[in-house]
């Protein structure tokens, strides 16, 4: 699938057809009662290790419907997703609100107590490196231009364009791998920045875009 | 900053009595996790503690702050991803969604502006959890085509001929803008600068407030 991104979709420049942005008062985090409690079912269930977090972020992604749903609405639909996908939870468990069949066993339960430590080690993604970079600071790559038939992080917009490497920061968790349980295959993770004329005909001028981009997105220029 | 508009979906549904269909949704979900045994209601309450009263943008204002009053401190903030995580974690701040944090420096001459397209990915442990313009579709999609139409949008704009630049979040770093420091604020102390930093301008969809603006 080519993976599109909000930026993907509408016209060039401003014309993207989503409205303008809304600001909001810094101590605004909820819009509804329910909310909160989808963050924390969704951070708790995440921490019993039943899968990690790009495999979480592809379930969301590929929903149904996705770009019409609300935040909070698709962590929530993700999260009963993956519980079916995994036997944790059955459907009819979900239409009922109760437990009808046995639990499974889960690697871990987050118990209140546990919570602060979680929160503060959370999850680096940096791995040693088994190979030398590819590239380096100042190099002309080439995104990959096909489309991923998987979840993946190089957003559409940017894919077959020319760009610098700007900084490299050695290797780290491949989330293409990681979100179809391939394990972590780490790889060369690059900052490469794009003149904003290579990405939008009508781009400003002085504007660059960068992305964080692993090795196997990148291509030398020929 | 401007007056603040709330879209229609934003109402808010602080009388529990009536619930709606997602209530109802997560209370049920919520039901079934805790009689399976895979949470622990009392870890959700602590979690939503933590976002709401511990982790959020005073935070961030605190790292800005020290970077302001402190040269050495902004060097090693501004150096690279490990020298920038230290940094931060000096002040007690770290983990979950920051373990690898990257922060750029606005200038006269450069303006940055963070956003994740694909999905929200935001630097929590220094902003806390990120505002709903932050994951709307219309930033999403804006933010890396026209900037300064956003930035517009939030009551900002950069003289001509200031470049731009915009950071998309689209692997495992995370990005906090360190925003240009006001003028006529040479004699404040930290806690009186970190009053200036706006979570907006931490992300580069505002600017520092002016003295004798802070609320």
């Amino acid at each position: 699938m080519t993976y599109q991104t909000f930026a993907d979709l509408g016209g060039e420049g401003g014309d993207c057809g989503f409205g303008r942005v809304l600001p909001e008062p810094e101590g605004e985090l909820f819009h509804a009662a329910w909310e909160p409690r989808a963050l924390a079912v969704t951070l708790a269930m995440g921490a019993t290790g039943s899968w990690n977090i790009d495999a979480s972020r592809g379930a969301r992604e590929t929903l149904p419907g996705y770009r019409a749903l609300g935040y909070y609405e698709v962590w929530i639909t993700g999260l009963e997703r993956l519980l079916r996908e995994r036997g944790l939870v059955q459907a009819d468990e979900l239409a009922a609100g109760r437990m009808l069949h046995a639990a499974l066993p889960v690697a871990r339960v987050l118990r209140a107590a546990d919570v602060p430590q979680v929160l503060a080690k959370g999850a680096p993604t940096e791995r040693p490196a088994t190979t030398a970079a590819r590239f380096k600071v100042g190099q002309r790559v080439r995104t990959q231009a096909a489309p991923a038939a998987h979840h993946t992080r190089l957003p559409g917009y940017a894919r077959g364009r020319c760009g610098t490497v700007e900084r490299v920061h050695g290797a780290h968790v491949f989330a293409d791998a990681h979100a179809r349980g391939l394990g972590e295959s780490p790889q060369w993770l690059y900052t490469v920045v794009f003149a904003g004329t290579e990405l939008w005909a009508d781009a400003a001028p002085g504007l660059t875009v960068s992305v964080d981009a692993w090795e196997p997105y990148l291509d030398t220029v020929a | 900053m401007a007056t603040h508009e709330h879209p229609d979906h934003h109402e808010h549904h602080d009388n529990h009595s009536e619930l709606g269909p997602m209530d109802l949704r997560v209370r049920a979900l919520e039901s079934v996790l805790t009689a399976k045994g895979y949470i622990d209601p009392a870890a959700l309450e602590v979690l939503i503690d933590t976002y709401q009263t511990r982790i959020g943008p005073r935070n961030g204002a605190r790292v800005v702050a020290r970077a302001w009053a402190d040269p050495v401190f902004r060097e090693r903030l501004l150096r690279d991803v490990g020298s920038a995580t230290s940094a931060i974690a000096e002040l007690g701040y770290g983990g979950r969604q920051g373990e690898q944090m990257l922060v750029v420096e606005n200038t006269p001459q450069q303006h940055h502006l963070v956003v994740c397209t694909l999905c929200s990915c935001y630097p929590w442990p220094v902003l806390g959890l990120p505002p709903a313009w932050y994951k709307s579709a219309a930033y999403r999609s804006r933010a890396v085509k026209d900037p300064r139409g956003v930035l517009a949008d939030f009551g900002v704009a950069l003289p001509q001929g200031t470049e731009v630049r915009v950071w998309d979040s689209t692997a495992e770093l995370r990005y906090m803008v360190l925003p240009l420091r006001p003028a006529g604020t040479e004699s404040m102390s930290e806690e009186q600068l970190a009053a200036l930093v706006t979570r907006d301008s931490m992300v580069g969809a505002g600017l520092a407030l002016a003295p004798g603006t802070a609320p």
